[in-house]
């Protein structure tokens, strides 16, 4: 007995096991990888059905992200334009946009001279001759009124606006970003989107995953059971499925990332000669890095818990009947 | 090293395999297990490896008391008791070396040393040329060996074989016995199933007969 301790004795030594367990992880690691790519065939599909799965979300986030980029060029229109009585001067003007200017919930107020709304009618063309045709000019002096960004919602704006019709020397007041409101309000809609989308195919990578590994885990179950018998933990047995649900989380991200990459790269074409027509640029913007690194973690993460669920449903490690 | 203390090992289906079994054998004693088919030869076995539980009873195997041995350390009793079986159940897509490499690359030892252990153990069992084919490749009493080299490559003190020579000819057979007493001489306990009783009598070792899961009879004294 005694002689039989010392022989088995020869085993790692503690300060070692750190390194062990590590170099077990990689190894583990490694050779899952290698056991996936060599069914390239069963182990692109279940990749590219992630891939794909996960592609969806990120294209409606990288849509919405540029327009709002696109909206953002926008933010600088006024959003209410005061048309004044017909009869206002344009010192009279001055006074009232000096006291708009006071107003808590106006951050900006630009007056358009009756000769400058002129010109610029002219501009426009089409219209030289009507206008010649007039002895005095037509059009009211015209206050930009621009609020400040915390009164945008629209309610606060319908608010003021009533507020501001109740002055004397106001003719009208036009909302000029009523439909900016509304583009806000799709945009916030899509972005609703992209999280409901982003949950439902996450579930759906979950199920795809899992499923993945179970058949694996029955494929591999004589190999399991020998693994058993000969003393392997159940810690032992589970970390190569973990790993293969990791890689698998980890490829189809990239896969993900490679497909959204690709459908810019094919709709920047169209969408620079869409813009050239309305005399504008519009560089499409990807996936950012932040984007990319959220899409990477959340698909490994995904296969990681798909794996572990198919894991802990079918391999409890060894039992005794 | 291996204590049954009154054991029991009722199936539901079929009533009582195993009936109030107590016996003990010493650190590198050598026994046989003897019984008709059904006997409860196998079940004996299993319950020393614990791939199953005793009904009653108490088993304790090199001082640890299986009843009450928790199902995480599982694991690490298996690695005190290398089993053989019948069928060899060797992995037929894997190499020999890898096949007998098994039992250390569950431990985490590192490749080196997993090498040259499995080496030691293939060429105790005469088979250090052949580790790289498959067990298809090999024959009967080959199979057989590589199943040996599996269950002594982790230098377990406790060696249980369950009719390791069943499909094999009698010169093959008391080849494999004669291996195993190589390994009783150097301290390992061995507790061999077999129903082959002309190689049991020609060679003198402690006997254990089971009928219908009685222990008929003992010829070592304890
Ligand atoms: N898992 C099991 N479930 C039900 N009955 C079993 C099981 N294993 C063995 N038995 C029964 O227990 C008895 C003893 O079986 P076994 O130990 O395999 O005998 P032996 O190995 O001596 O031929 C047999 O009658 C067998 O049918
Ligand atoms: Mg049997």
């Amino acid at each position: 007995m005694a002689k039989q301790r010392s022989r088995r004795r020869r085993g790692p030594r503690l300060l070692d096991l750190p390194g062990i367990w590590l170099g077990q992880h990689l190894q583990s690691a490694m050779a899952t990888l290698r056991r996936l790519l060599e069914t390239p065939l069963p182990t692109g599909m279940t990749v590219a059905v992630i891939g794909i799965s996960l592609a969806l979300p990120a294209a409606l986030y990288v849509l919405a992200d540029n327009l709002r980029t696109m909206a953002g060029g926008w933010d600088q229109t006024a959003a209410i334009s005061l048309f004044l009585q017909y009869e206002t001067n344009d010192g009279d003007a001055n006074r009232v946009a000096a006291d708009l200017r006071g107003w808590p919930e106006i951050a900006q107020v630009q007056m358009i001279t009756r000769e400058k709304a002129l010109d610029e009618f002219r501009a426009l063309g089409g219209f030289e001759e009507a206008l010649e045709q007039l002895k005095n000019n037509p059009l009211p002096v015209v206050l930009a009124i621009y609020p400040r960004t915390e009164h945008s919602p629209p309610a606060q704006l319908e608010t003021l606006q009533t507020k501001l019709l109740e002055l004397p020397e106001v003719d009208f007041a036009r909302m000029d970003t009523l439909w900016l409101q509304r583009f806000q309000a799709i945009l916030d809609l899509i972005q609703t989107g992209v999280l409901l989308l982003g949950g439902l195919l996450g579930m759906g990578v979950l199920l795809i995953v899992g499923n993945t590994i179970r058949l694996e885990i029955l494929n591999r179950r004589i190999e399991i059971e020998i693994m058993e018998l000969v003393g392997a933990t159940a810690a032992f047995i589970r970390r190569p499925f973990l790993y293969a649900g990791a890689w698998y989380g980890l490829l189809g991200g990239l896969t993900a990332w490679l497909l959204v990459t690709l459908a810019i790269l094919l709709l920047q074409g169209p969408v620079s000669r869409l813009a050239s027509l309305y005399r504008s640029e519009f560089p499409l913007s990807g996936l950012g890095l932040s984007a990319m690194g959220i899409i990477l973690m959340g698909s490994v993460l995904l296969g990681l818990v798909g794996s572990w669920i198919a894991v802990n449903r079918h391999l409890r490690g060894a039992e005794p009947g | 090293m291996i204590r049954f203390e009154h054991v029991f090992k009722r199936y539901p289906e079929r009533g009582e395999a195993l009936t109030n079994i107590s016996f003990e054998m010493k650190v590198g004693e050598m026994a046989f297990l003897t019984g008709h088919s059904g006997a409860g030869k196998s079940t004996l076995l299993r319950l020393i490896g614990l791939l199953e539980r005793p009904t009653r009873g108490q088993i304790l195997v090199n001082g640890r008391n299986l009843a009450t041995l928790p199902r995480r350390q599982i694991p690490y009793h298996r690695r005190q008791v290398g089993m053989i079986f019948q069928d060899h159940r060797l992995l037929p897509d894997r190499s020999i070396f890898d096949n007998v490499a098994l039992p250390l690359v569950v431990t985490g030892l590192g490749q080196k040393e997993v090498g040259r252990r499995v080496r030691a153990a293939l060429d105790q069992v005469g088979l250090l040329k052949r580790e790289r084919a498959t067990p298809v490749a090999l024959s009967g009493g080959e199979q057989q060996r590589v199943g040996i080299a599996r269950a002594i490559v982790g230098r377990p003190p406790v060696l249980l074989a369950d009719e390791p020579t069943g499909n094999l000819d009698p010169d093959l057979s008391r080849e494999i016995f004669e291996l195993f007493e190589r390994f009783q001489y150097v301290g390992v306990t061995l507790l061999i199933a077999t129903h082959d009783l002309a190689l049991v009598n020609s060679m003198q070792h402690r006997t254990f007969t089971l009928d219908d899961g009685r222990l008929l009879n003992d010829t070592g004294r304890w």
